[in-house]
């Protein structure tokens, strides 16, 4: 009767790590950094997204630490992020000064601008490809220098860099939207200040922005199919890069052209138009309001879903859970809802003997007649 | 690329950060302090709580013990002193007289703690009164308010149905006579320990970034009726089979071959270092 | 009547709205009904003043949107008052507005001084928990610690009300409407307190229901001399329990008096037509 519940944990964690290592390397494959930042675009997207990180190296580098576990990854940038101080705030980026690679909308054929469908699998057909198999890097280059050589001729034509302006200011000048002064106002950090009830829309689409892609598609579902009350038609999605600035920390020049610009990012961008019940001068009125939803990289899914949920928790409505922001908002992160369920797999002696207790002396009560 | 951490993982800002909502708990004992929980090197609801408190806290001069479920060796608690001993370099120990710091899941020690030693608790949930109502928008107003006839309510229910209080761990109590706090999931058998306790008890939830505390020589009163009070687990008739100890909180195991249920003490370092004074006396008596 | 009233309610005001310079003037407003047509304010409570003596029964009676049943929410501290003074005659809020306590202050009120039955008994039960603990509820939110006392009084209280002491830990929802109502009323009265507030109590009951209802609140009264407060659109209740009544329209008093006299001699026009559809 030797036998001690619990002892060895040193040299289980030991064992285990180095499990854990065998299996990464027992395929006697390495795979590089820089092949998942050319092949696996979605997913470093992805993750930077749902980390709430923008780093594209980190981020193909949790991926190859993580064995392509999406959570996982996601959860190592986070870690590494909690070590960074936090020094500055970028200015206000103008979505309009994005270079646009894609841009569609809803609810016109013809926006001002244009559409611009860009790299998109919409229109694919989801028939696994296998020549993929037997992928070669001559072919490949081939075809690229082709394609290459077909995008110089079209550039020979259109030599301006075009920008384009927002389907809705299009609405904005027909007086379907309201104009609102713009809020410049520093965000509420949501990772330097825990939310507090009821929040802010810029704690709002902090939170959301880095929801688990899953959990946000999934909310977002749940309002558009009948749980929630909203139902929009998206104004417009644009994917493409946009450049960051700071101003400089000590001079006290609020001037925007000597700020520094510090690089740019890829994101997504989506405006939802949401019709919705004003009471103007004592009169019923409909008029649309914005759903808004961004991601980091191209993650057109969350920002459409993002959009919905924006326009929920801006109008609570006590019948569905989406509209909660409570539920809505305390739910949806990666890091928190995997640890959270993952912990189940503690050790819960204490606890389960405390309620083994308490079960037993229910029954040892009725037995006896007590009660 | 290659970064080095810094002494106890976090910025000397984030530590800081987190020990300004420390004082503020101490100061309004039993009262939840919202922060900006840390995301950390282990999984939210593994301890980053008690972690982050630890974390603030260590010093150089430190000596760190870490528990979960009572046991010194469980593989979490081996991966949280893991953690902390790789980015601070201060010595760990199982006793509990020797540690500085205890950071512990769901236990607290059995031999009493002194005025120079914080426990540090880790907490799932933080709200006692999660259950009378999910929205945290009206459990903080319940707080504010005193009004904690809902948690009282769920007891007396369980009375009716029963005829006794069903809790099992985390029995909710009253700190300091005006907050109900959750004890982190602690046995009933712990609560009368945080009563007047001369150590400095902290609470904290990372996932539901909550910090709490009991400040030392505090009441803490579990709730109980007066025809119906607060009891702890039973192990009457029972005692350790290792080193007889009674009055402790006990582990239930089933001899896989006799299939008999024995007893053993749950927390590990106190059952040891009973065995080895046993031993000391057992070779002294010998020598005389 | 030279007693001090248990509870004095003067100038109550509640508006549903910001208002606008067309009506935020009491002396020149006109509003349609109770209804600012230029902004759509709506003046629900205007300037309602009344007294409640111990022991007796005051009807508040008028049609829908008359106000009455948002000034009892307002009372019992369910929804904000925009203005207006309520004094209770009671040691521990003696001489204070009560209306601009704290809420702390006011669930005080609520747990000891106050009674109130919903016309919904959605509003006043929990409805997953069981019905002895509904009415442990209020007594544990004043400090009852005792669970064999709180239990005796539970069940002496479902008594009174005929709920069959078998069914007391059964959920309110599996009850009937008028066994749910008759819950609410026990919870009500498990304090003690001096002020009991009844909003539609029978609305919505079967007519046999109703009458048991009726007959049991005014048993109530009997034994215990409570004061209350009761507020239908039916005049027949009123007749039937209150004392003294006073007739809302539109958000406003306009009339009041013994309830006989009223039912007699009806003053205003539209209680004359209110009576008139009685017989």
């Amino acid at each position: 009767m030797g036998y001690v519940a619990v002892k060895g944990g040193t040299k289980a964690i030991e064992a285990s790590i180095e499990r854990l290592k065998y299996e990464r390397l027992k395929g006697e494959e390495v795979l590089e950094i820089k092949t998942i930042l050319a092949t696996m675009r979605s997913l470093v997207d992805q993750v930077m997204s749902e980390a709430s990180l923008y780093a594209p190296f980190l981020a193909a580098l949790a991926i190859k630490q993580a064995g392509g576990s999406m959570e996982e990854a996601v959860f190592l940038m986070r870690a590494h992020r909690s070590t960074l101080p936090r020094h500055y705030y970028s200015l206000p980026v103008d979505t309009e000064s994005m270079f646009v690679e894609r841009r569609v909308s809803a609810s016109f054929k013809d926006i001002p601008g244009g559409q611009l469908l860009g790299a998109t699998n919409d229109y694919t057909h989801r028939l696994l490809d296998f020549e993929l198999i037997e992928e070669n890097t001559d072919a490949n280059h081939q075809w690229l220098r082709d394609y290459e050589a077909k995008l110089a001729a079209n550039m020979a034509q259109e030599q301006e860099i075009q920008y384009f302006p927002k389907v809705v200011d299009y609405l904005r000048a027909e007086g379907l939207f309201d104009y609102y002064p713009e809020d410049n106002d520093p965000p509420k950090d949501v990772t330097k200040e825990s939310i507090q009830f009821p929040t802010t829309r810029s704690e709002r689409l902090q939170v959301l922005t880095r929801g688990q892609t899953g959990a946000v598609t999934a909310l977002g579902y749940a309002s558009l199919r009948g749980y929630g009350q909203v139902h929009p038609t998206i104004g417009e999605v644009r994917v493409g890069n946009v450049p960051i600035h700071v101003q400089h920390p000590y001079e006290n020049n609020n001037d925007e052209e000597n700020a520094f610009y510090i690089g740019e990012i890829k994101i997504t961008e989506v405006e939802s138009f949401v019709p919705v019940h004003v009471k103007k001068d004592n009169k019923e009125e409909l008029e649309f309001e914005i759903g808004y939803g961004i991601s980091y990289g191209q993650n057109e899914t969350k920002a459409i879903a993002m959009s919905i949920l924006d326009q929920c928790l801006e109008n609570p409505h006590g019948e569905f859970p989406t509209h909660d922001e409570e539920f809505v908002l305390l739910h949806i992160d990666s890091v928190e809802a995997t640890g959270f369920i993952s912990h189940l797999k503690l050790p819960h002696y204490v606890t389960f003997q405390s309620k083994l207790d308490s079960i037993r002396q229910v029954k040892k009560g009725a037995e006896t007649g007590e009660n | 690329m290659k970064t080095k951490t810094h002494f106890a993982f976090f910025d000397e800002g984030s530590k800081k950060e987190i020990r300004r909502a420390t004082l503020k708990a101490v100061a309004i004992p039993g009262y939840q302090v919202p922060f900006a929980s840390r995301e950390m090197p282990i999984a939210r609801g593994w301890g980053t709580g008690g972690l982050q408190l630890t974390l603030s806290l260590i010093g150089k001069n430190d000596v760190l013990k870490v528990i979960d479920q009572g046991a010194d060796e469980s593989v979490n608690a081996v991966s949280i002193k893991k953690l902390v001993q790789h980015t601070t370099g201060v010595p760990l120990t199982e006793s509990t007289t020797d540690a500085t710091i205890i950071q512990s899941r769901h236990r607290i020690p059995e031999l009493p703690l002194k005025s120079d030693q914080i426990l540090v608790l880790q907490v799932p949930n933080p709200e006692p009164l999660r259950k009378v109502d999910a929205r945290e928008y009206m459990t903080k107003r319940m707080h504010a308010e005193d009004d904690y006839s809902g948690a009282w309510l769920i007891l007396f229910e369980q009375i009716m149905r029963y005829g006794k209080m069903t809790t099992g761990a985390a029995h909710p109590v009253y700190v300091n006579g005006r907050y109900v706090m959750a004890p982190s999931p602690i046995p009933r058998f712990d609560n009368p320990k945080m009563h007047q306790s001369e150590a400095l008890i902290l609470l904290g939830a990372g996932r539901e970034k909550k910090i709490y505390a009991v400040p030392p020589y505090t009441n803490v009163e579990s709730l109980g009726f007066e025809d119906y009070p607060f009891t702890v687990e039973s192990f009457e008739g029972e005692q350790c089979h290792l080193c007889g100890a009674t009055e402790v909180f006990l582990d239930e195991l089933i001899d896989p071959d006799s299939c008999e249920r024995t007893y053993q003490c749950n927390d590990t370092s106190h059952c040891i270092e009973r065995l080895n004074s046993k031993e000391a006396e057992e070779v002294e008596k010998s020598y005389a | 009547m030279h007693e001090t009233p248990i509870l004095r309610v003067r100038n109550l005001e509640k508006q549903f709205g910001q208002g606008c310079p067309d009506c935020k003037d009491k002396e020149s407003r006109s509003l349609e009904k109770n209804y600012c047509s230029a902004c759509g304010t709506v003046y629900a409570v205007r300037d309602v003043s009344f007294d409640l003596f111990p022991g007796e029964v005051l009807g508040i009676v008028g049609e829908s949107g008359s106000g009455k049943s948002t000034m009892l929410q307002g009372l019992y501290f369910d929804a904000e008052i925009t203005g207006g003074e309520v004094y209770i005659d009671h040691p521990a809020v003696l001489d204070k507005n009560v209306l601009e306590l704290s809420s702390q202050q006011k669930r005080y009120i609520r747990n000891y001084l106050y009674g109130m039955v919903y016309q919904n008994p959605v509003h006043g039960l929990k409805m997953k928990f069981s019905s002895v603990g509904n009415i442990a509820e209020k007594m544990i939110a004043a400090g009852g610690r005792n669970v064999s006392s709180i239990e005796a009084r539970s069940k002496t209280l479902l008594e009174k009300v005929h709920i069959p002491l078998r069914r007391m830990k059964e959920e309110p929802r599996n009850f009937s409407g008028g066994m749910q109502q008759r819950v609410q009323i026990a919870k009500a009265l498990s304090n003690n307190p001096p002020i009991l507030f009844l909003d539609e109590v029978t609305t919505g009951l079967d007519l046999s229901v109703q009458a048991s209802v009726l007959d049991l609140i005014k048993q109530i009264q009997r034994d215990l001399h409570i004061s209350m407060i009761v507020v239908s659109h039916d005049l027949a209740v009123i007749r039937m329990l209150a004392d003294r009544s006073i007739v809302m329209l539109n958000g406003t008093i306009i009339e009041k008096g013994l309830t006989d006299q009223i039912l007699e001699d009806p003053q205003h026009e539209y209680t004359q037509q209110l009576v008139y559809s009685l017989l």
